[in-house]
């Protein structure tokens, strides 16, 4: 019984693991803009590394540089943060109801500090209950390109050529349609929302534009607002029953 | 500034890391209410899909290769569906595309 369930957690492990190979390309791209805006505040490179380590939120470590450039106080910095990473509440409190109640606490925090965007994305979406052996491979995989990346724009700026950057960076996004298109092929529902989704994404930014002179809104606060509004709909019109749910998640 | 920069550092990983914790480890049972079952399952589709478009259009170093790139991937995940094909389709074409342009 122990070997088979060792032998799953292997599986679990592996799969994450090669799942983070997308995500680690991506991340190794993207954070190299995070390396070069920091050499540019002043920060050392391993400054930089350190907070991309810490942190692994893009959005949320340009905030940081921003409010470390400017001097605001440490106040500002919390309140920044808070605002401009608000969706990972929306993000875990998801998460909590895709891990099994039974699984060992310790596991909830470390899942935790690799809920980004991407390792979110594919750990809150796998098949039946999220085994943590998962997030844990991907997370492995993933956090280097991200940190590395960091720390190698800030030593030698911009080393990639552009269309290999180009090429990398689309990586993240191609993931996400891996991630919500096969499901949306099989459940209308998902299909639906999908659409609706990026509809209204384009909408909102086409609307944020438009009135960026008078206000400015983020892209952390565009994904707040519009998961909450589409989901909260979607809850709402087509309310998951209990049997249905678990076939859904099974 | 070079001294307290450690300090802001921690302090953005802390509230970072807080948020991302606190219903994690709050919220240990499965939640009963359907609505709130049900919006927390869609959370991940909708959040993703916002995230994809329009972003993944200013992506790269022009529209016509991002453009390339959706759809090859948007094609791959309909038809295939495996998370690392679609990721590596969508660079190929991008990098393909960007080669001739």
């Amino acid at each position: 019984m122990k070997s088979i369930k060792r032998k799953e957690n292997r599986t679990w492990f592996l799969k994450g693991m090669r799942h983070g190979v997308p995500i680690g390309l991506g991340y190794f791209a993207v954070a190299f803009t995070l390396g070069i805006q920091a050499k540019s505040i002043g920060m050392t490179p391993l400054q930089s590394a350190l907070m991309s380590f810490t942190m692994h939120a893009s959005a949320g470590e340009f905030a940081a540089m921003t409010v470390i450039a400017a001097g605001s106080g440490y106040v500002e910095m919390a309140i920044t943060q808070l605002v401009i990473n608000l969706r990972y509440l929306l993000m875990s409190c998801a998460l909590s109801q895709k891990v099994s109640e039974k699984m060992p606490f310790i596991h909830r925090f470390f899942i935790s500090y690799y809920i980004t965007d991407e390792i979110f994305g594919i750990s809150s979406t796998v098949d039946g209950k999220l085994n943590p052996r998962y997030t844990y491979g991907a997370a492995l995989v993933a956090s280097p390109g991200w940190v590395l990346g960091t720390y190698l724009g800030a030593v030698v700026g911009n080393i990639l050529p552009d269309n290999v950057s180009s090429a990398m960076s689309v990586a993240l996004y191609g993931m996400f349609l891996a991630i919500i298109i096969p499901p949306a092929r099989k459940h209308k529902v998902i299909a639906v929302i999908v659409v609706v989704s990026m509809l209204a994404s384009y909408g909102f930014t086409v609307l944020a534009q438009a009135v960026s002179e008078y206000i400015t809104i983020s892209s952390g606060m565009r994904i707040l607002i519009l998961t909450v509004l589409i989901a909260g709909i979607a809850a709402v019109v087509r309310p998951i029953e209990e049997s249905e749910g678990s076939a859904n998640e099974g | 500034m070079k001294d307290n920069i450690y300090l802001y550092l921690l302090v953005a990983a802390g509230v970072t890391y807080l948020i991302r914790a606190l219903p994690m480890t709050l919220i240990r049972k499965n939640i009963k209410n359907k609505y709130i079952r049900s919006f927390l399952y869609y959370v991940p589709y909708v959040t993703l899909a916002v995230m994809t478009f329009p972003a993944i259009l200013s992506a790269t170093a022009n529209v016509i290769s991002a453009a390339v790139g959706f759809g090859v991937a948007l094609l791959i995940a309909y038809f295939d569906g495996n998370l690392f094909k679609v990721a590596m389709g969508g660079c190929v074409a991008v990098f393909l595309v960007e080669l001739f342009l």
